[in-house]
Parts: C-alpha cells; sequence; structure tokens
C-alpha cells in the first residue's frame, strides 16, 4: 500500500511540470506587449519607445523564453508569483490570498449542499425506481442539466431578491444570507449529476450477487440497502465526489461574477480584462495543481477504502 | 411427514411487451431428512422454482399455487416473515462463492449480521457459533478466517463458509443451487463429500443441479424438470430405466456413455 501511495506520488511530478509549461507558454501566447500593458494600466498616456523598452527590461521580458519559464518556476515554487501589473502595491500572491477565502466558502457550502441534497434523494430514487418521486426526479434532473447556472442564477436572484427581497442580490457584505444564493445556483448543476451518479451505481449494484446472497441470507432490507449497496456505490463514486471539490473551486468563475463575489472567479475575468498576465498565470498554475492533488488525494482514499488494494499483499489461503 | 408441499405453482413474467410463462404447474412434496434433487437444464426452472418459494421474485412475476412450509404459507406471507423464515428455516447456498459476499466487508462480519438478523445473541456467542461452524466445515485457523476479506480466500473455502452459515441456524430445509459448477473438480469432491455427510447427518437437503451424475450420488429422490414442467420423478435407478421425457432420456443416455467410456478407459470391462 505505501508503494503504492508512493508511486501514485512521484507520477504527479512531470504532470505537475506539464502543467507548468503549457501554462506558462499560452499566457505567453497571448498577441499582446505586456510591457504596453502595464504602461496602460499605470495610466500613462504617451508610451514612448524608450519607455517601452524600459519597463521591458525592468519586468525581465528581454531574456530568452527558458530563462523566463525557469525564473517564474522558480519564483512560484516559492509562492511568489510577482506583482500584479494592475495593482502594482500588491504581489499576485497577496491578491489571491484574499480572494481564495471567499471562493473557499462558496465552494465549502456549495459542496455540502450537493451532498446532503443529493445522497438521499439518488438513494430513495434508487430504492423506488420507477415510482413517482423517480420519475418526478428524473425530470429535474434533466431541467437543471439543460439549464445553465448563470441562467438559474439570475432567476434565482430575480425571484428571491428582487421580488421577494429575502437575500442580498450579490456582493459579500451581508454574512452567510449573501452566501445562499451562489452556493445554490453552483450547487444545482451538480445535485442532478450526484443524483443520477448514486442512483444509477445503486441500481447496478442492486442487480449484484452479493445483494441477492444477502436476501437469501435474510438480512433486513434497510440493511443491505445502507449497509452493502449504498457503501459499495459510494465506493465507486468516491472518486468523482473527490474531483467536484477542484471542479467547484475553478467552476465558481462564472456565478461569482453573477453574483459579484470577490472570489477567485471574479479575479481572474477582472485580470483577463486588464491583461493582467502574472495573475492570469497564476490562477491557472493553481486550478491546475489543485486537480491534480485531489485526483491524488482520492485515488488514494480509494485504494485505503478497497480491501482488495489494502491487504492484497498477505493472499495466503 | 412432508415438511414442504408444493402445488401447482405457476410463476409468470410480466415484461413491458409480453407476458412468459415460466413455471406452468409444479407440484412436489419434500419429507423430513430426505434429500431430494431437482435436474434440469438452464432456463428449464429449476432455481425459479426454489426463488419464487423463499419470496426472492419481485413484482414483476406474479405467483399461483401453494407452497407450504409446514404450516407457514409461503405465498401469502408478508416481507417480514418471508424475511424470518429465508436464512434461518430455509436456507441456501448458491452457486458461485466468490461473487456472493461483499467485498467490503471480513467474513466475520458478513457470518455475524446473518445470526443478528435472525437471533438476539450477544456479540460473544455469535463469536463462538462462528467459530463453531467454521470448524465443522474443517476450515483451518477459523479465528483467522473470521478476518479475511473474501478475496482472501479461495473458492472452495468461502463455499463452504456459505454452507456453515447455512446450517448454522439448524434449517428445516437445506437449498443447494448447483452448489459445483463454479469451483474446480477437486474442489467438487470435496464439497460433494460434505453433502454427502450432511444428508447422512439427517439434513432435509433440496440438491439443483444439471449433473445427473452429481445426483445420483446424493439423492433418495429425483424430479426432472424441463420448460416448466415437472416430466420425471421417482428415485434416480427408477428414472435411469423409465425415463419418459425426451430430455431425460437424453440426460440418461449421456450418462450411460460417461460411465461406458469410464469403465472402458479402466479395464475394458462394461
Amino acid at each position: 500500500m505505501n508503494k503504492y501511495i508512493l508511486k501514485r506520488t512521484i507520477a504527479i511530478i512531470p504532470l505537475l511540470f506539464a502543467i507548468s509549461i503549457f501554462t506558462f507558454v499560452f499566457i505567453n501566447l497571448i498577441p499582446v506587449d505586456p510591457a504596453e500593458v502595464v504602461l496602460r494600466l499605470w495610466n500613462i498616456p504617451v508610451a514612448s519607445e524608450e519607455l517601452i523598452a524600459q519597463t521591458r527590461e525592468d519586468l525581465g521580458l528581454n531574456d530568452p523564453y527558458v530563462v523566463r519559464y525557469f525564473n517564474w518556476l522558480a519564483d512560484a515554487l516559492r509562492f511568489d508569483f510577482g506583482v500584479s501589473y494592475a495593482t502594482p502595491q500588491l504581489t499576485v500572491a497577496q491578491k489571491l490570498a484574499a480572494a481564495f477565502p471567499n471562493t473557499l466558502q462558496l465552494a465549502s457550502l456549495s459542496f455540502v449542499l450537493v451532498i446532503v441534497i443529493s445522497l438521499p434523494i439518488g438513494f430513495l430514487c434508487a430504492v423506488y425506481k420507477d415510482s413517482w418521486f423517480d420519475k418526478l426526479m428524473r425530470a429535474f434532473i434533466f431541467l437543471t442539466t439543460a439549464m445553465p447556472s448563470y441562467w438559474i442564477g439570475l432567476v434565482l436572484m430575480w425571484v428571491i431578491s428582487v421580488k421577494l427581497g429575502w437575500l442580498p442580490t450579490s456582493g459579500n457584505f451581508n454574512g452567510f444570507k449573501s452566501l445562499i444564493l451562489p452556493s445554490i445556483t453552483v450547487a444545482s448543476s451538480y445535485i442532478s449529476i450526484f443524483i443520477r451518479l448514486i442512483r444509477n451505481n445503486m441500481i447496478e449494484n442492486m442487480t449484484q450477487d452479493y445483494v441477492h446472497y444477502a436476501n437469501v441470507r435474510g438480512l433486513k432490507q434497510m440493511n443491505i440497502l445502507v449497509k452493502h449497496i449504498l457503501k459499495n456505490s459510494l465506493h465507486t463514486c468516491v472518486v468523482a465526489i473527490g474531483m467536484s471539490i477542484p471542479q467547484l473551486i475553478s467552476g465558481t468563475i462564472v456565478v461569482e461574477n453573477v453574483f459579484a463575489w470577490p472570489g477567485l472567479g471574479t479575479l481572474c475575468i477582472s485580470s483577463v480584462f486588464a491583461r493582467d498576465m502574472p495573475v492570469i498565470q497564476a490562477y491557472v498554475l493553481l486550478v491546475g495543481v489543485l486537480f491534480v492533488v485531489f485526483n491524488l488525494i482520492f485515488d488514494i482514499l480509494q485504494g485505503v477504502m478497497d480491501p482488495k488494494l489494502r491487504v492484497g499483499g498477505e493472499k495466503n489461503a | 411427514m412432508s415438511i414442504l408441499t408444493v402445488k401447482d405453482l405457476q410463476v409468470t413474467f410480466k415484461g413491458r411487451k409480453k407476458t412468459t410463462e415460466i413455471l406452468k404447474g409444479v407440484s412436489f412434496e419434500l419429507q423430513k431428512g430426505e434429500c431430494l434433487c431437482i435436474v434440469g437444464e438452464s432456463g428449464s426452472g429449476k432455481t425459479m422454482t426454489m426463488k419464487s418459494i423463499m419470496g426472492l421474485l419481485d413484482t414483476n412475476f406474479t405467483i399461483k399455487g401453494e407452497a407450504f412450509l409446514d404450516d407457514i404459507n409461503l405465498l401469502t406471507a408478508s416481507k417480514e416473515e418471508m424475511r424470518q423464515v429465508r436464512g434461518k428455516k430455509m436456507t441456501m447456498i448458491l452457486q458461485n462463492p466468490m461473487v456472493c459476499f461483499d467485498k467490503l466487508y471480513r467474513i466475520g462480519y458478513q457470518m455475524a449480521e446473518t445470526f443478528e438478523a435472525h437471533t438476539n445473541w450477544s456479540k460473544e456467542e455469535i463469536y463462538q457459533k462462528s467459530i463453531e461452524m467454521l470448524k465443522r466445515m474443517q476450515l483451518p485457523e477459523p479465528d483467522e478466517v473470521l478476518k479475511k476479506y473474501p478475496h482472501q480466500l479461495s473458492g472452495g473455502m468461502l463455499q463452504r463458509i456459505m454452507i456453515g452459515i447455512a446450517l448454522a441456524l439448524n434449517p428445516d430445509i437445506l437449498i443447494a443451487d448447483e452448489p459445483t459448477t463454479a469451483i474446480d473438480s477437486v474442489t467438487q469432491y470435496e464439497i460433494m463429500k460434505e453433502f454427502i455427510s450432511l444428508k447422512e447427518a439427517g439434513v432435509t437437503i433440496i440438491f439443483i443441479t444439471h449433473d445427473l451424475g452429481v445426483a445420483s450420488m446424493i439423492s433418495d429422490r429425483l424430479i426432472v424438470m424441463n420448460k416448466g414442467l415437472i416430466v420425471d420423478s421417482g428415485t434416480f435407478e427408477h428414472i435411469k430405466e423409465n425415463a419418459n421425457d425426451e430430455y431425460t432420456k437424453q440426460l440418461v443416455a449421456q450418462k450411460k456413455a460417461v460411465v461406458a467410456a469410464f469403465k472402458k478407459s479402466l479395464g475394458g470391462r462394461n
């Protein structure tokens, strides 16, 4: 088992390397001269040739690409992503650190909502397959899958905040109240995915021989459903559930912008509009690393949960 | 004294478009201490008969007829009553032991949950019973076996554990659904020895198989099923000489041919 963990961990190193290269290359392929961007952002009206050349020199843009890449990578490993072009008084790390907790709040509440809502519904849909409840939920899944989350967000905002006035429309000035609508919006698309995942996994498990044998042994129905079928289904869902965490963190971009939530997504979009390259670069790298790390964690977790992998080495019977 | 009476059992499957008759009137009786073999090819309704009297069919099936275990009406009993019958009064051994246990739980847990479902024994009593059954099934180091996961044990061992679970609560009837089909021939031989000694110990057994040879080893009485009907019944000797149905004749002929070939290879005497 330890060997397995070590092997998986070593395997992500080249992957992280590749992510950093792609991030660097794609951002530098943007046909904009960073020096001009900087001067524009600093509101320097007429940029003379000498000034642009000077700025280029200051930003280290005249070095060869390879040197720049390794400089950037070495700094990134120390969480130093340079200074934001848009706000020279702040480093990129500071900007990310300010935005990240907000996104984390949003993603966590969404994750909790997804699990709390989809687990019982998926369970009931599987148990009462083809009942009116299951059919209703299937229609609901179909509908929510077809509705983009920014649209759901706008509808919620209009009905609940504007018409009914129950919750604030946007921003994060009202504590928990402000968090509710964005979280529901982010969660909505994942809820239908997970209901379907859990339902189908459970239905698939119900036809397995171990369930038949559990019935033959006269176990109580609730025991079979929860301890055997549900546990086995969750077992196969664990990676999908784990991977939804980085997806939630990165997937808040659109919703954050709809609700003017000052998280990573809003930061990313405003940086894109400002061509604030160090911030975009850092954001892309961060999200890439999140995906890889979460994938690793949940792969290992699944291994730990599977007795076959966990105690596989000592087969002696 | 007959312990199980099945009268004119009919099972139909209602699909989306058509309904299929699976059992078309099956009747038989089982005496206490008897070993009844049900022989037939795949799809002849052997397993279906057992599933229907154990209440293991879902609502897509309609069941008609009568089935009594002592005085319990198996076809009208509630779900909870049937649950209590299954695993306690009627126990069953399935054909593929490798996939019948939940791979996420240790053997000890799966034995214990079965006993918990039917008794109010303490943890200690359950543990003692588990050890006792594993010893009775001649598994080495029973307390180690309890700590194993299914994938750590061989098919033969899992089959023995299954038999152990089935016998633990002194069932009225032990149903064995092709218990030797999915395991290798050496283990098959050992498992058959196990069944023969169970039979000698007076356990009432229904033994389902498609192998007439196996049936001849263990049966007191034989039922041959084909296409949802009982086509022949009686002792093995009786059926061997007086087969009515084409299918039975074919089975007997095959069996005789195998025996002839075997004897020939041993010494040419027939």
